[in-house]
Formats: C-alpha cells, structure tokens, sequence
C-alpha cells in the first residue's frame, strides 16, 4: 500500500461531530458525570479491611467527562453509524427488519429487567410465563415437538443443536464421525461442526443451486451423522428435494440439521418440522425482529423433534402438576448447560412482543418479504449478471460478472452505494457465487424505498460501465474513506495508550 | 517466472533441494490469491513432519491458508524475517521470503511432484476452469 | 400491519409489474407436502397497547417490590437514565454489525473505547469485544488455553460459579479434555494452593481460579499464577462481579481473564443479556476468540476503526475457525461503556468503596444476630456466606412474607455447606433495608426457637 500523503483533518472538515476524539483523549482529571447518593453506613478503608496486597486505587485511565460530554460523546459517535431507522440494509440472510419500539419499552419494564435469575420460582412466574409463550409461538411456526431458548445466538444454537445429535447418536451405540455441508452454507455451519467434533465434508451444489441429491445419496453412508442445511439456501431458493433428502438420511440413520437463518422466507408458509427436519436453530435477531445493536445480543433457540427431547441442555422450562412452571435440571441425557441461567431473556421479551403484534398474520410479513426479493429481481436483472434465473424467495444473488469487464468488482459496487445513502448488500458470499451480490430487503420496505434502492443500483451500474474509477475508489462520501484493513492486522492498535497523539 | 530448480505440490508451495537440505516456500501464485500478508505462523525447529502434514499457516486479511510440507522434514531453521515484515512474502515468495529449511531424506517424495512446466500448465488450468 | 409498509395497491402494482397474479405463484417451489395449509394456531395479533397490558400483566407476576440480596454472578448496581437513552439511538439500537467499516465508525469507536476500558479494569493487554456472557468467557478462555498449550488437562477451582462450571464442562466434555478439582480451604474460603499445586502438572492447559470466587472471598491471583506457571499451565481467573475491579487489585499476572460486565450498567434481566470479556497478553491475541476493533488509518492520514483479526472467526476459517461464535453483545457492550464514560474514575472509586462499606455494615448487623457469623476469614468485596443456625431456606421462606429475598443457600450447590447463604449487599441498599434485614431475620430465628444460649456459644468462638 502506498503512504498516504499526510493531509491534517481540518483541511477536509472543522465539524465538531466530524471530529470527536476517544473518551480518554476528551478525559480530564477531576471531572465525573455521575453522583451517587451519599454513604449512609460507616465508610471503611479499603486497605485495612482488603489487606494491602488485594486494595487497589482508583482505575488508571479511566475516563473523566462530564454528563454534557458523554451526551455529546456518544451522540455525535451515533451520526457516524447507518442504521436500520435511516434506511435500508439489503444485507442478504441477514433479516434487516424493522425493530418495533414497543418491544424496547416492555423489555425495560419494572418486573421484567428487574428480575434476578435465581430468585424464587414462585416469584418468577410472569418471566416464566413469558418464556413458555414464545416456546408454543416457535414450536407452531417450526412445526417441532421440543425447543430451547437457552443459545445466545444462532452460532451456538447451531453448537447446541450438533451436539444434541451427537448425543443421541451417541445413544443408539455409535457417535459417527462426518457432517456434510453444502458449498453454499454460511461459515459457521462447518466452524460449528468442528467445534463438536466432526469432520466436515461438503458436497455440491447443482445447476440450480440447490443440494445434489446424487452426491447426496453417495456421501451418506453409515459414517455420516447428519446434514446441515440452510432452506430456503443461500441462493433464496427452496430446496425442493428437502423431504426426499431427509428420507435418504434417515434411512441411513443420519439426521437432518436446517440453519434457520433464511426462516423469513417460510413462516406461516412451510413448516420445517413437516418436511423433515429433526432438529433446527432459528436467529430471532433475524426473522424475529431483536435489534442488532452493532452486533449483538441476539438469541439463537433450537427446536428438535421428539426423539432429540431429552438431549435438550439444562435447564428445561417445565410445567408443574400444579400448573406453575419451574426449570427441571434433573436430565440424565442433557448435552449439559450451554450458559450461565436461561438465556438472553430481554431478547426474548421482544421477540414475543414481535410475535404477538403480528398473531396468525405473519405470514403476510412472509409474502412481502418474497414480494420484495423478487421485485429487485426483476428490475436488476437487465443490468446484473442472475447467475441462477428461476424466482427466488426472500433474497436474490446476482454476480459482478459484467462489471467485472471494467474491473469493478462486488466490493466496489458495494462501496458505492454507501455514496447513494444505503448500506451495502452481503458481497462475496455465497462462495459459489463468485463475485456474488446477495440482496435481501425484507418486508420492511415501501415500494418508495425500493425504487431508491433499484435506482442506485442501476446508476452505479451505469457508472461501471462509463466510469469506473468512480466506483472503485468509493465511497466519496464518508467521514473516512477505505480504512488500511491490511496494516490494521499486520501491527494490531486495540486499545488506547496515554501516550496516543488524537489524529488532529 | 517459476524458478527451474524447484519442485512445487499442488497446494502451491516449492521445495528446492541441496544435498540433504530442503528449503520450502509457498509460490508466487499462493501469495496473490492469499492477497496482502499479514502474519505467518511457522513451527518450531526440531518440529518432525510426514509429507502432507501442516506445518503452520499464512494469514492475509480475507484469508488463511494451511502450509503443507511436500516432503517428510525434520526442520533446522525456520525464517524469523517473516514475523516482523509478512509483507516480504508477497514480494519475493521465492528467494528471501522462504519459509524453513531441514533435513529431507526421502528423495523419492521429490519424484512425485511437479517441476516448473508442469507446474505453470497446472496454474494455467486453473484459471481456465475459474473462468478468469 | 402496521410494520408492514405497503398498501395492498402497492402490491398488486408489484404484481403486475412481475406479471403474476398473485404472491402465491412466488411460492410454487415450494412442493405441495410441505407447505402449511392453515393459518398458524397462535396468539394475536395486538395493538400496541394489547402488548404492553400484555408484558405489565407478566411482569406483576414476578418479585417487583421484593428487596433482594441476591448476588451469585448477578448483581443489583446504580444505573443512569442518562446511558439508557443514548442507547435507544437508532443508529445505535438498530444498526447492524460493523463490517463495512466506513458507514459503522461510532461502533467501532466505542468498541474500542471498550476494549480499552476492560484493559484498564483488568489489568490486561488485550480484550475482545464482548463474548456472550462471563460462564461461556470462562469455558472460552479455558478452550484458548488448550490451544496455546497444546495440553488437554484443566484444574479448576471448585469455588468456580457452578454455573460457570457446568458450562466448561460441556464444552470440555465434547473436546475430550480433562478436568480436575482443587478444594477450597474450609477456614478460609480461597483455593486451596496445594491442591492446585498437586493437581496441575505437565499435561495441564490451564488452572481456572474465579475472584472474588462463588463463596465471595477473594483469591490470591499472583499466587495461583506462580503454581500454574511452574509446570507450564496458564492461568484463567474468572470474574463473575466486575465492580469488584474498582476496589479490589486486578487480576493482571492472570494470563487470560475472562469476566462478566453485567455489573456495569446492565439490568439483571432475569440472567441476560449480558456482556462476557476476554482480556489477556498481547502475544495471545491470535487466539483469542470473538469480535476486536482496531485503529486504522484511510489514504489521508484519518484515524477510523476496523474489524481486525478477523482470520480467526468462523466466516474466513470455516473449519479452523478458534470458535464458531458469531455475534458479540454489542448493544450490551456499548451500555457498559456508556455507563463507565459517566461513572467515570472517581465514581468507580465511590461505587466500590461505598459497597465494601455497606457490605461490612450488614456483617455487622447479621453478626448480633444469635448464631450467624462470617463462614470464612478470607478478604471479600460485596458478597459473603454467613452462617446461620437454621436452615436458610427456612429462614428465606419466612423472609419472603416480609418481601425480603434473603442470602442464596449454598446447600445445594455444595452439600457440606448446609446452613450457609450467600449475601450480597451494594451500594443500591439503604440502611434502612440491611436494618430490616436484620430485624426480620432476628424474628424469623426467634419464632425457629433460636435462643440466646447460641447467641452466647457463638460470641465465644469468636
């Protein structure tokens, strides 16, 4: 990479929000932004009472802001973020939805954020209650017989739900050794594997995208535990062949695992549960509308089929003779405790307040989606390459083949539409794909919104094509432009130092 | 482009060899797929392995990629340039930034793999077949 | 519906645009045998108003008005309305995980933000954005060990939040790892440092040590660090109470830290979500799991941040990957450092120094009471086992009439400490309610047939 030629940032812009330092640098001593009520006990010394080997001073480093400066500090760090509340995010199998407020407030409500985990369980029942609800909730919509609300993603319910078939295969005399994933799968579907102690095989995909079910049926011998699949795939198709593929498996003794990921494709359409699958995650930040927050929490439930109960991890959420609910940790064949007490729970508050909004009508938020997809389908493919031509469900995958003529790839296009005030689409995945430009917009989108978005496509498209440059070297717009990702790794900066110099 | 005296695998790396002393490297087609270089793990000397085991790894900042020894290794030395300038691989992937030398016995493993022509005719259709 | 932005002429227009006649036609790939051909059996769908009656109803179910002195990996501090709500900033609350660098900057920012106080807190080099919770920071850290060791065998402290532990053992249980138990000393309530030496040799990745530890007490860390180095172990203490770092000596010659940051600025929510951290040397940072920001600089010289390292994550590696988690707890991540911007230096001090105050208060007071006495001589920040003369789950059934929820019995986590509970006091309880704490439990004893002869007895051994 060439130097970057030294160019003092208040040459490009004096903007307070523009320049806002760390907190440390925006530190000075003697300033706090909060006061607590005063000690209304004998103080003690912390010396005398901890001994002088565990007694410690005040935090070196710590900021010192007042309360206007970390209002400022954070709000102006917020302007420099998109966000799901400024406009689309056509990230492919990522579920951008809107986050419904209500579910914010009630998550907050006292009673509910109050709640200690190992308070009394009589004293629990409302947050029990809650939980219960949004277990029958997933249940119908997956068409499963048991579930877990424990995984605090979908990362680790996919953990969770490997084990549980380890567990059981374990049970009946042999654990096996291979897990097949498809090319199309996202990366920690093999990653999960591993982590459980599998080898991982992947199989191909055929001319449509889809599992071949030849290689499919030649793969499964008595080795294989199980097959994880994503449906519909990464490539928003169904995979048509999913019962005939569980079949196969389950002949074998194999089960078959399904990614959850793309569940908002399916909801109130197709149940999982009733085409074959013995046991599957699902990404409530996704379908079910938990905010993402920069990255998390999320919640990653597992619901299995009734042969995979009593692998289920501890605690399980039980009902009492007596019609209360309580946890029962007393199960010899659980794959153990996947976290510390229940679960994100205030992430599962707002994904049954997500539910109950929408009732039996989820399903319309299921066809927009689909409606969506293949509206950007039809109105990108004269103009992007559509390596796989048939419809497609809740997101479309196109190619950067023609642009790729002038040498503009997926990630300059990407970087360009940041210039047209939107986020970027998933590039370079599936791998498949190459090049590839996966674009989901999920129901959340008005028509207004979507020509915006078709409309930015086709102008960057255009611009490939008559001026490259432009595309390559966006975005124009922001506050920095393409950050040294290379330097970044090769000499590692994660944390301030007191002798940093603020890039002024 | 591709040095005459060496002897390159089909995961991309080159072994040369002098007497009983094998030097290997990853070739200049592995470091431009891998793209910039960030970090190289490399194993600790009087490390023993059979051909085909990893013996550490090359890190750019889309990828990672496993080093294998084309040839069964006892290693002596191993290239501690690479820890503080990764970048090196990328630009001389044949000649400084070689990644160890030790002792290889098994001449007959060398037979097995490619020499420069075959080699260039294998990336060749490589390239083909991803349709660049 | 209302989250539903179009309007029926909409969709038609989309239709027709599509040349179809109806969505249904975009759903023909889906075979017949699969498809579901009723509407879904579940509740709703409600007003906004219907759902907040709803989750009120729920939540006057549980233990509002209770005053808890419940602690055990879950702890009740002082919260600002202030980081509340910055932290309902849609940009922040609905924004996505920073990939795409230059449109995600005030996340980044404050991860790093993060990743450095957690550095200061701990006394480590290196920490992570955030792993799920402390239990699987724990069960992380342990796994991260065996990695840089090579070995397959973990000591671990049986004074270890059994939560924490159940959580190593199912990761440690599916990798085929070893684990063996160091004991606590009974008088004192730390580790016991011969245990831990006898049990840690050559095959041992790691010695897991938590401090303050489950019972309360805290550990001698360096000490434990020395025993784990001697035959080539590292150490991994876990930390279930963060404050517990603005008064107490950090946990630096640890070689990775793994804490839970709930206590800084997060409700206790009924167990989640919480914010785990993974904080350790600089030279372990490759293999470290989860999320970490870096500096990086653009073509003019501008300071941003990036995802870095990310070759060790699950989306690049695939099969290698150092673990397969995905997420982080960023939104949780930002509150806690949002939280600690306003607590600040000074007020971290006070926060601390006012819980190891209120904490000795209650000790005293419990102490007058017949029969109850610290169980251990060992230094503790704001959680102590005291001992009682009855059973305290007899005494929390009677406390509970009086809206108190007592010390969490130990009983069943540990089946010799019968007649033990776990108190937890912080800044957050007034005089007034460690008053009637006491007060309450001296009648409950009283009315369990507690005399003062026992009042007497244990005066004497004192």
């Amino acid at each position: 990479m060439p130097q970057p030629p030294a160019q003092p940032m208040s040459k490009a812009t004096k903007h307070v929000s523009i320049n806002e330092g760390l907190l440390f640098e925006r530190s000075a001593a003697g300033k706090r932004g909060m006061e607590l009520p005063p000690l209304d006990v004998p103080a003690v010394d912390a010396v005398r009472e901890l001994g002088a080997e565990y007694a410690r001073g005040p935090v070196e480093g710590f900021p010192e802001v007042s309360e206007i400066e970390m209002i400022r500090h954070f709000t102006r760090l917020s302007t420099w973020n998109y966000a799901i509340d400024l406009g689309m995010y056509p990230l492919g199998s990522c579920t951008m939805k809107y986050n419904p407020r209500v579910n914010e407030h009630v998550a907050r409500l006292e009673g509910l954020a109050t709640e200690h985990p190992l308070q009394p369980v009589e004293l629990s029942q409302g947050c029990l209650r809650i939980l219960r609800t949004l277990e029958r909730f997933l249940l119908e919509v997956t068409g499963m017989d048991a579930i877990t609300l424990e995984p605090c993603a979908g990362a680790q319910g996919e953990y969770a739900g490997i084990a549980m078939i380890r567990a059981y295969l374990a049970s009946q005399g042999n654990p096996r050794k291979r897990v097949l994933v498809p090319d199309s799968a996202h990366g920690t579907n093999p990653a999960t594997a591993v982590t459980a102690g599998y080898e991982v095989l992947n199989i191909r995909s055929d001319a449509t995208g889809r599992i071949d079910l030849s290689h499919l049926a030649e793969y499964a011998n008595e080795d294989v535990a199980a097959l994880m699949v994503t449906n519909p795939n990464t490539l928003g198709t169904f995979e048509k062949d999913i019962a005939r593929a569980a079949e196969v498996l389950h002949a074998r003794g194999a089960l078959l695992y399904m990614d959850g990921a793309n569940m908002n494709a399916l909801a109130g359409v197709a149940r999982p549960g009733d085409f074959g699958v013995d046991v599957m995650h699902m990404n409530l930040h996704k379908t079910f509308s938990t905010p993402h927050g920069g990255g998390g929490p999320g919640a990653g439930p597992v619901a299995v089929k009734q042969h995979l109960e009593p692998f289920l991890p501890i605690p399980v959420l039980a009902e009492k003779a007596d019609g209360t609910l309580g946890w029962d940790s007393n199960r010899p064949k659980t794959i153990g405790r996947l976290r510390a007490f229940y679960g994100n729970f205030g992430v599962l508050v707002r994904a049954l307040a997500y539910a109950l909004a929408y009732g039996p009508g989820m399903v319309e938020a299921t066809r927009d989606a689909v409606l969506n997809a293949n509206y950007i389908r039809k109105k990108l493919e004269d103009v992007y390459d559509l390596p796989y031509k048939q419809p497609c469900m809740h997101e479309v995958v196109f190619s950067d083949a023609r642009q790729k003529k002038n040498g503009v790839n997926t990630m300059d296009i990407a970087k360009r539409l940041i210039d047209y005030g939107f986020h970027p689409y998933t590039t370079a995945f599936p791998l498949i794909v190459p090049g590839a430009l996966m674009i989901e917009p999920t129901e959340s989108e008005s028509r207004l919104e979507l020509d915006l978005f078709v409309e930015a496509m086709r102008s960057i498209a255009a611009e490939a094509a008559e001026s490259p440059e432009l595309v390559k070297t966006a975005p124009h717009s922001t506050r920095v432009g393409r950050l040294d990702e290379v330097a970044a790794a090769r000499k590692p900066v994660l944390r301030w130092t007191p002798r940093d110099v603020p890039a002024r | 482009m591709y040095p005459a005296k060496f002897k390159y695998s089909q995961e991309h790396e080159w072994v040369s060899l002098e007497g009983q002393t094998a030097t290997i490297g990853i070739t200049d087609y592995a470091q431009n797929s891998l793209g910039d270089v960030v970090f190289v793990e490399l194993p600790k000397v009087g490390a023993k392995f059979s051909a085909g085991q990893t013996i550490g790894t090359v890190e750019s900042v889309k990828a990672v990629s496993e080093i294998y020894t084309p040839v069964t290794i006892e290693i002596t030395e191993v290239n501690g340039a690479l820890a503080g300038a990764p970048e090196q691989l990328n630009k001389d992937p044949h000649g400084t930034a070689w990644l160890v030398k030790g002792k290889a016995s098994n001449a007959g493993e060398l037979a097995k793999l490619m020499d420069a022509a075959a080699y260039e005719a294998f990336i060749a259709a490589k390239e083909k077949e991803a349709g660049h | 519906m209302r989250y539903l932005p179009k309007s029926d002429a909409e969709r038609r227009a989309i239709l027709d645009e599509l040349g179809l006649s109806s969505v249904d036609e975009l759903f023909a790939s889906i075979p017949e045998d699969c498809r579901l051909k009723r509407p879904l059996d579940v509740p709703g769908p409600l007003s906004e108003k219907e759902i907040i009656d709803y989750f009120r109803a729920r939540a006057g179910e549980n233990a509002a008005g209770y005053t808890s002195f419940l602690g055990a990996g879950v702890y009740n501090h002082l919260r600002s309305v202030v980081a509340d709500s910055l932290l309902q900033r849609g940009e922040f609350l609905t924004s996505y995980t920073p990939y795409q660098a230059e449109i995600s900057q005030g996340t980044l920012q404050a991860i790093f933000e993060f990743q450095t106080l957690m550095c200061q807190l701990t006394g480590q080099e290196v920490a992570n954005a955030s792993m799920y919770d402390g239990s699987t920071a724990t069960a992380e850290a342990a796994m991260m060990a065996v990695r840089l060791t090579g070995r397959r065998r973990l000591v671990i402290s049986r004074a270890l939040h059994p939560e924490y532990r159940q959580v190593v053992d199912t990761y440690a249980r599916d990798l085929g790892l070893e684990v063996a138990e160091a004991a606590f000393v009974p008088a004192s309530g730390q580790t016991d440092a011969g245990a831990v030496r006898a049990a840690a040799d050559g095959q041992t990745a790691a010695v897991i040590v938590q401090s303050p530890n489950f019972l309360g007490v805290v550990e001698p860390v360096a000490e434990f660090a020395e025993i784990a180095h001697g035959p080539g172990a590292l150490l991994v203490t876990a930390v279930a109470e963060a404050m517990s770092l603005g008064a107490v000596r950090p946990p630096a010659e640890a070689d990775i830290v793994a804490m839970e940051a709930q206590s800084l600025g997060l409700a206790p929510s009924y167990g989640g979500p919480f914010a785990g951290v993974i904080a350790t040397r600089e030279k372990y940072v490759r293999q470290m799991p989860g999320r970490l920001a870096g500096e990086a600089r653009d073509a003019h010289g501008r300071r941003g941040f990036v995802l870095t390292l990310a070759t060790r994550e699950q989306h690049i590696r695939r099969e290698k990957a150092t673990s397969n988690i995905c997420t982080n707890q960023a939104l949780c991540a930002l509150a806690v450092t949002m939280h600690l911007a306003l607590v600040g230096k000074a007020g971290m001090a006070e926060m601390a120094a006012q819980n190891l105050a209120k904490a000795r208060y209650a000790v005293a007071e419990m102490e007058k009471l017949p029969g109850v006495r610290r169980a251990f001589t060992g230094p503790y920040f704001n959680e102590v086992t005291l001992e009682f003369p009855r059973s305290v789950r007899m005494i929390n059934h009677e406390l509970k009439r009086q809206r108190i929820l007592g010390p969490l019995p130990l009983g069943p986590y540990f089946p010799e400490q019968t007649k033990r509970g776990l108190l937890c006091v912080t800044e957050l309880h007034s005089r007034q309610e460690i008053d009637r704490l006491a007060a309450a439990t001296r009648t409950v004893l009283e009315s369990l047939g507690v005399g003062a002869r026992e009042e007497v007895s244990s005066r004497a051994e004192r």
